[in-house]
């Protein structure tokens, strides 16, 4: 019998990451989109570093940095009781650095993408650039929303190095699916690294396929237009 | 008779940049209460940076703007009263409609909060948009769009009206019946308005005032008949006359033909200049409100 509850793990870990994200990205992206800070050219490489990193090393430096041992990890373990090397909540600080580029990219696209008019039409209207975003900017990059959305899950559902790195594998609490297959493997459980393997490859294509048939379509509605 | 008070006054400068090269802007003007402004001139001359100035989108390097007896614009203060806080409706060239609202919506966002909502079926009344008020605004036509935009802008009662070459997208035949839709709700809202347009007939049929713009300074300013001067639309009316002089204006080649007893200054291109010589006798008629020169002798 396969064994759910790393699955589950996985889940729920790509559930809170994306929901944060979602909160975290939409603002970021909108500054990205129109600011005009020198700093922005530094802050955009800074959110995509994590595609090009390897994991290994983005978990290494995190693993540093989380340690109770390391100054910033004895800060949050002594006045925060907050321990976040070998925890969930640790998995989902480290996934939330880890796909940002997944979700504030398409978003950033999304932005810049509408026709600068729309924003400057909502401000000649009286409107504040809160109701802007809410009501006129939002709602007109809903695709790139739900591609976020969709690629941050599917990005932190497969993650392992970065996992590996600063959870290790303990069952229920950081042995999300990823792990579960490496450590079957090791211990040459062929068939249960499979099931895992097949699930996992059945998810990434069913996103998939849903992230390219929403695309499709919306750029089908958008010709008709 | 007393001049109208000072409803708008313009002062502004800043670096263009067009594909001439760098101009500088310099622009001062001010406009009296309900007037209707039109600014005309070549590309690249500032018209449009004028109206993004007045609409406090575009940044300046030096500028005051007062529009009665509120200050929108003190340089000098650093003073710059953000965009939505100008009680302005601005018409984009684009019309730049939000797409995923319907045509009420459309309307119904550009009020305040607390306004009163019975300017809305006003607004699809005047604009014949009832019709069309529960359809979204990318499946309309050009002429439908920009009356959409034009009952947008004017939704939440802006003291000042902005048009940006409102009808350019569109066709001869919408065109001129877009003109009597903004002449009406110029009017009918009492409004002072500026409008952007690159075309004489426009300009003719709706402006009190025009001002010519060329490298981003002003060249003249007066009404619209003494600038292109028009007798009205027949365009069976022919005149015989001579051409007395030749000059180059905003980016034109301005043939003065004595013709029944009177000057008329026809725009032609510039590079048709040298076809012309002072003398020559010509045959004028109008065609849309222009003078243009049938043939010559």
């Amino acid at each position: 019998m396969i064994d759910w509850l790393p699955l589950w793990l996985s889940f729920r870990l790509a559930l809170v990451t994306t929901t944060i994200l979602l909160v975290l990205s939409i603002p970021l992206s909108y500054w990205l989109a129109y600011t005009r800070h020198r700093w922005k050219v530094i802050i955009e490489a800074g959110v995509s570093l994590p595609m090009v990193l390897p994991p290994s090393v983005l978990g290494f430096y995190l693993l540093l940095a989380f340690s109770p041992a390391g100054s910033f990890g004895r800060l949050l373990d002594q006045y925060l009781d907050i321990r976040l090397v070998f925890t969930f909540r640790g998995l989902v600080v480290a996934s939330l650095i880890y796909s940002l580029p997944f979700m504030v990219n398409p978003l950033l696209a999304g932005f810049k993408n509408l026709p600068p008019h729309l924003l400057e039409a909502s401000r000649t209207l009286g409107k504040s650039d809160w109701t802007t975003l809410r009501r006129i900017l939002l709602p007109n990059i809903r695709p790139s929303l739900i591609t976020g959305a969709i690629l941050a899950f599917a990005h932190t559902i497969g993650e392992f190095g970065v996992v590996m790195m600063i959870g290790g594998s303990i069952p229920g609490r950081t042995r999300v699916a990823s792990v579960a297959i490496y450590d079957e493997v090791q211990s040459l459980n062929y068939p249960m690294a499979n099931r895992y393997a097949a699930v996992l490859l059945l998810f990434s294509f069913t996103i998939l396929l849903i992230v390219y048939s929403i695309n499709h379509r919306f750029s089908q509605s958008k010709s008709v237009l | 008779m007393t001049a109208p008070p000072t409803c708008l006054h313009f002062q502004a400068t800043k670096s263009l940049h067009t594909a001439q090269g760098t101009r500088q802007f310099d622009v001062t003007f001010d406009l009296p209460q309900g007037r209707l402004l039109a600014l005309y001139g070549p590309s690249g001359a500032g018209k449009t940076t004028l109206l993004r100035i007045l609409a406090g989108l575009t940044d300046t390097s030096s500028g005051n703007i007062v529009m009665e007896g509120d200050t929108w614009l003190d340089h000098s203060r650093r003073f710059i009263l953000p965009t939505r806080r100008r009680p302005i409706g601005f018409v984009f060239q684009d019309f730049a409609l939000f797409p995923h609202l319907t045509v009420r919506q459309q309307l119904e966002y550009a009020l305040p909060k607390d306004a009163d909502r019975s300017i809305i079926p006003d607004l699809l009344t005047l604009m014949e948009l009832e019709t069309l008020q529960h359809h979204r605004p990318t499946l309309l036509s050009g002429g439908q769009q920009q009356r959409i935009a034009i009952a947008r802008a004017i939704a939440r009662r802006p003291r000042l009206l902005l048009l940006d070459e409102p009808l350019s997208p569109l066709d001869a035949a919408m065109r001129s019946k877009l003109q009597d839709y903004i002449a009406k709700a110029h009017r009918h809202f009492h409004l002072t308005t500026v409008l952007v347009s690159h075309y004489l007939p426009e300009i003719h049929a709706l402006a009190d005032e025009v001002i010519i713009l060329d490298e981003g300074k002003i060249t003249s300013r007066s009404i619209p008949s003494d600038l292109f001067p028009a007798t009205g639309p027949i365009d069976n009316l022919r005149l015989n006359g001579e051409i007395t002089a030749i000059t180059q204006a905003y980016g034109a080649c301005i043939l003065h033909v004595l013709a029944a007893g009177t000057t008329i200054n026809v725009v032609a291109s510039p590079d048709s200049a040298s076809a012309w010589r002072i003398g020559q006798k010509v045959t004028v008629a109008y065609r849309d409100f222009n003078p243009v020169i049938l043939h010559s002798h």
